[in-house]
């Protein structure tokens, strides 16, 4: 399997994600995030989608069927052009005053930062691409991950050009 | 204006003369707009029926068929016409009233979420909530439902929508940003295709519901008279070549022909035109057409390599690349007739050695016979309607269709109870030509109340009813794969059709001599009116020839004259 991150332009109208979700749903793709927020154009709404393929043939029926939506303005798969991933991910770590110095160690090594402290716990928040998060998780379950939300990938192009004119 | 009126008036500037509907809570202001303005509407006897009716009616005529419902129950209802449409194509704008704004997603009496269920079988839908948004969203509905693929838009109301009052302006151009209803493509593909044909010595056409939708069936009769290149058609393809026409093979796939189906497996270059190489087609889709380079001439970018990968796609819609590919073809001057000749020769041979055919005997009507001779009684502007099994492949097998949208059949949902009410819907599109339904003794109870619509409206449709007191497709399958046990689909005999359809007001006879067969149903064809003919058949006839499911399409249970 192999993932791509697609950046897929939409109308800000009700009824979008339904239609959106509705098709991933329908034609059995499978993806590993979605995430969707507003733009520099208020009329237009950015899905990012995290697919996983088999092959290329899946990869273009993906595409495909996702610019056949009525609502899809553009869509642009980010994967195969120059660009940056990343993902936010805040982590709910049990912490007591013997581990923290070890646990504060840990997230200035992946620059992460610490955001709400207690007594039992901390809060780390933390972007970057998902071997990152991956590895950072890995390196805190020894003092418990209590709850973790992340965002799932998103991304732009390098360079100048936005995507609505790639 | 109102909301309501909105609507009628809207519907005016689309040209539409006709609605399909059942009324009820959430739409009673719509119904009481249609009341006042005199609107052309019918009154089904199930939403089902209003669905399927518009869709027969689309068919048959090229036009947007559209529908009226209510809210919760009488749009779900609408779900299995409206899949129905969404898999063959067929334009639709449904509309359906849904509860007022303030109890939207309260689980108030009769809601449901039609947006959310709809969005897997439909182009578009929308939620309107406020008034002023309607003449935008009928006109984009319209637009999307017909430009393009065509497909079912459903337009989900409020009800308080229905009785404000808006300043009406109906707007005369769409404005979607990521649709623009323009389909034309890039000519190179054409040029592509051109080079292919050059190098080849057995291409096969192989065509679809797309050049009916395209209304291109002109050009490519012409196509294929120019270049005697044999001719395979989907089950949606049909009549778009006449039966007859020398050099079409017939109905490829699962129940084709014997000589489309070794065409297609033969053929080094296959020629799809408007086609989406559904399972029932491709059979086992690794070894289908295992020597041939494909064409696909197809206006929805997504089909292209979703089933059979294309070497040539020509990506628009027909209506742009067929006349650009005929003009390539006579421009070349090259005598493609004769270069053709022998493979054209070989595909008759082929077709001449093993017909559809059937025995016929004294004591039983045969379900082929039942059908060649009707159309043998019926001239060349029938529309026939199917409903789904045995009797749609014979009718498909046997009916000889000599133009297009004039064999009306639920092909890729395989919807049974679609035959009834689509054939009225066909009957009031057409007027001026005679429908016959080919129905089942299954399929025709699916949606029988819509015998009463027939009656009451006087709407002159001849339901021949294949009689044979099995869900015969499924005993085909059950006698060929499943030892012979006929589980749950042996119906009892008990019903009398003849008198049911009397009972709704509909003439009827029955017919159950091969010796009466002939007289009876010319008699019975001819009358005025609409009319059941319940014709009885024996229980166990198969649909020959065979492909069975996951085989390759060479690989055919023969049938008929040959046992």
């Amino acid at each position: 399997m192999k993932k791509y991150i697609l950046a897929v332009l939409v109308d800000n109208k009700p009824g979008v994600l339904t239609h959106v979700s509705g098709l991933i749903s329908r034609r059995a793709f499978n993806i590993e995030s979605i995430s969707a927020g507003y733009t520099e154009d208020e009329d237009v709404t950015r899905i990012n989608i995290e697919v996983s393929v088999e092959d290329d043939r899946e990869l273009e029926q993906v595409v495909n069927q996702l610019g056949k939506l009525i609502d899809v303005i553009k869509i642009v798969n980010l994967g195969l052009v120059d660009s940056i991933i990343r993902e936010l991910v805040l982590l709910k770590v049990r912490a007591s005053k013997g581990s923290l110095a070890d646990i504060r160690n840990i997230v200035d090594i992946f620059r992460g930062k610490i955001v709400d402290v207690s007594p039992e716990n901390v809060v780390i928040e933390l972007t970057g691409s998902q071997s990152k998060i991956n590895a950072i998780c890995e390196m805190l379950a020894e003092f418990e991950i209590i709850e973790i939300a992340r965002t799932g990938a998103i991304a732009l192009s390098r360079g100048p050009i936005p995507i609505k004119k790639m | 204006m109102n909301g309501a009126q909105t609507i009628l008036e809207s519907l005016k500037r689309e040209n539409v003369d006709l609605v399909f509907g059942y009324p009820g809570g959430a739409v009673l202001d719509l119904y009481d707009a249609v009341y006042q303005a005199k609107f052309p509407h019918i009154l089904t006897r199930h939403e089902q029926g209003a669905v399927h009716a518009a869709d027969g009616y689309a068919r048959a005529t090229g036009k947007v068929g559209v529908v009226f419902a209510t809210s919760g129950p009488g749009a779900t209802n609408l779900i299995t016409g409206i899949a129905t449409a969404y898999m063959d194509s067929v334009p639709l704008v449904c509309f359906t009233g849904q509860v007022t704004n303030p109890l939207i997603g309260k689980d108030s009496f009769q809601e449901a979420d039609i947006v959310g269920i709809t969005t897997p079988i439909t182009k578009h839908n929308y939620l309107v909530k406020k008034a002023s948004e309607l003449p935008r969203v009928i006109k984009e509905a319209f637009f999307i439902a017909r430009t393009g693929r065509p497909g079912p838009v459903v337009i989900d109301i409020a009800k308080d929508v229905f009785t404000t009052m808006i300043e009406y302006d109906y707007p005369q151009k769409v404005k979607l940003r990521g649709y623009k209803g323009d389909f034309t493509g890039d000519e190179h593909q054409i040029d592509d295709v051109m080079e292919a044909l050059g190098e080849a010595k057995r291409p096969v056409f192989f065509i679809g519901g797309g050049v009916t939708l395209s209304d291109q069936t002109d050009v490519l009769r012409d196509i294929v008279k120019y270049t005697g290149i044999p001719v395979v058609s989907s089950l949606m393809g049909l009549g778009c070549i006449p039966a007859k026409e020398e050099g079409f093979l017939g109905m490829v796939g699962m129940h084709g022909s014997y000589a489309a189906n070794m065409a297609v497996q033969k053929s080094d270059l296959l020629i799809g035109i408007g086609v989406r190489f559904d399972d029932r087609v491709t059979g086992k889709v690794d070894a289908f057409a295992p020597n041939a380079k494909v064409v696909h001439f197809e206006v929805d970018k997504a089909e292209i390599n979703k089933n059979v990968f294309s070497h040539y796609p020509v990506i628009g819609d027909l209506c742009w690349s067929l006349p650009i590919f005929s003009e390539r073809l006579h421009k070349t001057g090259v005598d493609y007739f004769a270069r053709f000749a022998k493979w054209h020769k070989q595909t008759l041979d082929m077709d001449r050695e093993c017909p559809f055919s059937y025995k016929t005997n004294e004591q039983f009507i045969m379900p082929q016979q039942l059908i060649d001779t009707v159309s043998q009684l019926v001239d060349e502007n029938t529309i026939v309607v199917t409903d789904v099994g045995q009797h749609q492949m014979w009718a498909a097998q046997f009916f000889d269709s000599r133009n297009p949208r004039q064999f009306i059949t639920s092909g890729g949902l395989g919807t049974m109870g679609y035959g009834l009410p689509a054939a009225i819907g066909a009957k009031l599109g057409c007027p001026d030509k005679k429908v016959v339904l080919f129905t089942g003794d299954g399929s025709v109870m699916m949606n029988c109340q819509e015998m009463s619509t027939a009656a009451d409206n006087e709407i002159d449709v001849k339901v021949v009813l294949l009689h044979n007191r099995v869900l015969g497709m499924v005993t085909q399958w059950q006698r060929m794969f499943y030892g012979k046990r006929y589980s749950q689909t042996l119906l009892g005999g008990k019903t009398d059709y003849v008198k049911l359809a009397q009972a709704m007001g509909m003439e009827a006879c029955r017919i159950e001599k091969p010796q009466e067969l002939r007289e009876s149903l010319e008699k019975a064809l001819n009358v005025e009116g609409p009319m059941l003919i319940d014709v009885m058949l024996p229980a166990n006839e198969d649909v020959l020839p065979m492909v069975a499911p996951g085989a390759q399409l060479d690989n055919m249970v023969l049938g008929g004259s040959e046992e």
